[in-house]
């Protein structure tokens, strides 16, 4: 049986994502473009010159090379690609079959773990949510508290440091106060105390983690003097993070964990966090707002976590939040259907969140808070040409996107979901029998 | 069925009162653009409402006395949407102990409290088919409800009236929870064939054990009964097409199985839900006259669904397949409207076409057609009224109506939805989404739950 499966699986992914393309080092001009560069306003009847991979020229007064592909795209819109915060993408593959899943390593703390090296550039959702213009998203590891690192990768590649989009960070699950899920009966007693006993084994970790810096600081300014600190790979994970160098991206959800998790960054007088999840974000805006720390904020399709909000509450969250001051970025939160995530935004829209705002939260935010905005996150020259174009609004469903770029390359607009279009929508043969009974 | 000429005398001595229980209204949504779904859309109309059912649609109607009017000038009004697939507002979801489980009902377990009736109706959703889950090949039988949230009888949620409908289920479910889970058949789809072949075949015998001592009993009082057999007895009424069959189902292969099963018992009407290779036997399916109730786009959250297109909806209708889409979840039902919208973006639907999905045609699989899915005089009073056009990624749900009462009013919403709000009183603990929350019967009766709540952030 499950040689079957992995041969049929293999054969499936030998089937799918030739991935591409036009080749890179050509020059590509668009033209008659309608530009929404994000960062520098709208341009109409613009052009975009490509050139190995990068955005050269933009603008109205722009000199196409005469050996330039040329693609008019009269009456089309141009976006920076859509950035998702959140996902497992390359991780997995079928949600039920623990085979095709590679997001969680066994134990509470393995911040050594890293998603990168985990992901499939031949996942079958990997072109299903570029066709949708969301080409770069954060891949996300789960399982214990410190489960390992996420990477930002662009969903085009052969390989994963090809995909890869200069970005990775710890990730950090903060101890939970809140029931996962409907089917979680655990008592409110039991919650808490999970909850307590995990905060103090998260203290336990971060005090041996900024021992250990100190200890190995030591050892490199002076390593003559000293012995060479053990070798503990969690601690040497933690290290870059506990010495302000890399990202710590804490998931936390409800009011009292996040404000918890607030007063732990202060006493750790940490500034290098990112906040992401904040299911409950709108009710303690403000606290957040004055603590800076930047939040990656979804799904917005989600239902309220106490029967008592009213009913829009999650889909007003991101718009509180922005309201209040924080920087946000949105993200879906899933896997398979990370290509809904301009439907998350525009439900943020359609529930107050102002519609530049929204784009934003999905282009130049993220692009910000990753450290990567000089490459990605807006149209400008010197980015890499990593856009797409639609014929409208993209968060609408009656918008069709008609091309997407990444890092130069044009990818096919297929996936498994257009093929199988093509193939069964008159079907043949239809109800005929083959052996011409 | 022995019973039910005893019950149907019940209905009609009791019945009327009971019935009549029900609240009703009186309305007048006043010039919208009314979305009828079957007779095109009309600007700047107004829909009366009276006694609960839609009494007239036309343009400046007068305001009988003593009607309240709502001003829809700039809104869009549709039917109100039904939801083919539910578990709201049910306290139990699987009677997971056998793989036959006919005789049980989850209309025995409504839940008129249940918060996830109020946050449909927010959505725009004024019916939703609670449905059994799918852990066992035959499981129970399903209600259909009207969203009256605030009535606390659950007697008052059902839509009194509407066909019986039942829970059957094909593929991964029953055979990891039977075969898997207990080592009882079911273990595989051969399995599955079976249970459903031997079953129904038991029903035949037992009607015709039925038939000939009703036959002798003509002329011999002393003639003894079969014995009674609840679980056979609701076999028979599929079997008689009293009660219409609602089979999860997802592989090409296990429905066409299942289609051959129906057809050697004569069984007639069938809905398919989920059946994401629907497309794949989109032909057959019409030829049978199966209709498919399925996910806009949901799919690879496992096997049985790795081969899936979210263009499903798209390739169904232009085959000529009855389908709707429906949620399966707490969460998706709230925007039935934006998940329609989808099978514009895969496979350019009309406005009609996606809106059908989630009103006439649930409607017509439910077998309540004639009461509810559009606005026509004589229907329903079941309205949604959106502020843009209900296909749009930006349209919010206003107003809903459910038998002329307004049941959900954007505007007379609190922030904080709590009858009495004790600043003592801690609130509850916090439930965060999870997916696994969601649709997906997948997880109905599965013992391995906690694998997957803990892969969820």
């Amino acid at each position: 049986m499950m040689n079957y499966l992995y041969s049929l699986l293999i054969s499936t992914v030998l089937l799918i994502t030739p991935p591409t393309n036009e080749a890179v080092d050509t020059i590509t001009a668009l033209t008659n473009a309608r530009i929404v560069t994000i960062t520098q306003g709208t341009i109409e009847n613009g052009t975009i010159v490509i050139e190995n991979g990068i955005i050269v020229q933009l603008g109205t007064d722009v000199d196409v090379p005469d050996d330039a592909q040329v693609i008019d795209l009269a009456g089309l819109t141009v976006y920076p690609g859509m950035i998702d915060s959140g996902t497992q993408m390359g991780l997995v593959e079928v949600g039920s079959l623990s085979e095709t899943r590679d997001a969680s390593e066994l134990g509470d703390l393995s911040p050594q773990m890293k998603s990168l090296t985990a992901v499939n550039p031949n996942g079958v959702a990997i072109p299903v949510t570029r066709v949708n213009g969301v080409t770069t998203v954060l891949t996300v590891p789960s399982g214990g508290m410190l489960p390992g690192q996420a990477a930002l990768i662009n969903l085009h590649g052969y390989t994963p440091q090809q995909m890869y989009a200069g970005f990775e960070g710890v990730v950090l699950q903060f101890p939970s106060t809140g029931r996962r899920g409907q089917f979680d009966s655990r008592s409110e007693e039991d919650v808490q105390k999970a909850a307590t006993e995990a905060i103090k084994k998260l203290n336990d970790t971060w005090d041996s983690a900024e021992l250990h810096h100190r200890i190995d600081s030591t050892y490199q300014a002076h390593p003559e003097d000293g012995r060479r600190p053990e070798y503990v790979p969690s601690m040497e994970a933690l290290k870059g993070v506990v010495r302000g160098e890399q990202s710590l991206i804490i998931q936390v959800n409800t009011a009292k964990d996040i404000l918890a998790a607030l007063d732990w960054i202060k006493a750790r007088r940490m500034n290098n966090v990112i906040f992401s999840g904040l299911a409950e974000g709108w009710r303690v805006a403000d606290k957040i707002a004055e603590a800076g720390v930047p939040c990656l904020v979804g799904p917005v399709l989600s239902i309220p976590t106490r029967a008592s909000d009213r009913f829009d509450k999650a889909y007003k969250n991101a718009a509180l939040m922005h309201e209040a001051g924080i920087k946000i970025a949105i993200r879906s939160n899933d896997t398979a259907n990370a290509r809904n995530l301009p439907y998350h935004v525009g439900f943020a829209a359609a529930y107050g969140l102002p519609v530049d705002a929204a784009l934003r939260a999905v282009t130049i935010n993220p692009a910000e808070i990753f450290g990567v905005d000089d490459r990605l996150g807006s149209l400008e020259v010197g980015k890499e040409a990593t856009f797409f174009v639609a014929d409208g609004d993209p968060f609408e469903t009656s918008t069709t996107i008609l091309h997407v770029f990444i890092a130069g390359f044009q990818v096919p607009m297929e996936s498994r979901h257009t093929r199988l279009y093509e193939e069964f929508l008159n079907r043949n043969p239809g109800l005929e029998k083959h052996n011409g009974q | 069925m022995r019973f039910k000429t005893l019950f149907l005398s019940a209905v009609f001595v009791f019945g009327g009162n009971c019935l009549a229980q029900v609240p009703t209204g009186d309305v007048l949504v006043r010039g919208g653009t009314v979305i009828t779904v079957t007779n095109g859309t009309l600007e700047n109309t107004d829909v009366l409402i009276q006694n609960g059912i839609i009494a007239e649609v036309g343009e400046n109607l007068g305001t009988p006395e003593g009607v309240s009017v709502i001003d829809a000038t700039g809104m869009y009004v549709m039917p109100g949407i039904i939801d083919a697939h539910s578990h709201i507002g049910i306290s139990n979801v699987n009677e997971s102990s056998a793989p036959v489980t006919a005789q049980v009902s989850v209309g025995d377990v409504l839940n008129p409290y249940s918060i996830s009736i109020y946050r449909a109706l927010a959505g725009g959703v004024t019916s939703s088919h609670l449905m059994h889950g799918s852990a066992n090949v035959i499981g129970g039988q399903n209600e259909t409800i009207k969203h009256r949230w605030g009535l606390v009888d659950p007697d008052e949620l059902r839509m009194a009236g509407a066909p019986r409908t039942i829970k059957f289920a094909l593929g991964e479910n029953p055979t990891r929870v039977h075969g898997r889970g207990s080592n009882k058949r079911p273990a595989s789809r051969m399995g599955v064939e079976y249970v459903l072949r031997e079953t129904f075949a038991k029903a035949e015998r037992y009607q015709e054990a039925w038939a000939q001592y009703e036959e002798e009993a003509k002329s011999n009082p002393r003639a003894v009964s079969p014995e009674y057999n609840s679980q056979l007895e609701v076999m028979s009424d599929i079997l008689t097409g009293d009660i219409l069959i609602h089979c999860h189902s997802y592989r090409a292969d296990e429905i066409l199985m299942l289609l051959d099963v129906l057809e050697d018992f004569g069984v007639e009407h069938i809905t398919l839900q989920h059946v994401n290779e629907g497309f794949k036997i989109a032909p057959e399916l019409a030829e049978f006259g199966a209709s498919a109730s399925i996910f806009a786009d949901w799919w690879a959250y496992k096997f049985e669904v790795y081969y899936s297109t979210a263009y499903n909806a798209a390739i169904l209708t232009r085959n000529g397949v009855l389908t709707s889409i429906n949620s399966d979840s707490g969460e998706l039902n709230r925007h039935l409207y934006h998940e329609a919208a989808k099978s514009q973006k895969y496979g350019g639907l009309s406005d009609t076409e996606a809106l059908s999905l989630i009103t006439i045609n649930p409607a017509k699989q439910l077998g309540i057609a004639d009461r509810i899915g559009s606005i026509e005089v004589g229907k329903d009073g079941d309205l949604a009224i959106f502020d843009r056009h209900p296909l749009s990624v930006y349209a919010v749900n206003q107003k809903t109506i459910v038998d002329g009462i307004v049941y959900f009013d954007i505007e007379s919403d609190a922030d904080d939805m709590r009858l009495s709000v004790d600043p003592e009183s801690p609130i509850e603990t916090a439930v965060l989404h999870s997916h696994d929350d969601d649709h997906r019967c997948l997880h109905e009766g599965s013992l391995d739950l906690y694998d997957f709540l803990e892969s969820n952030q």
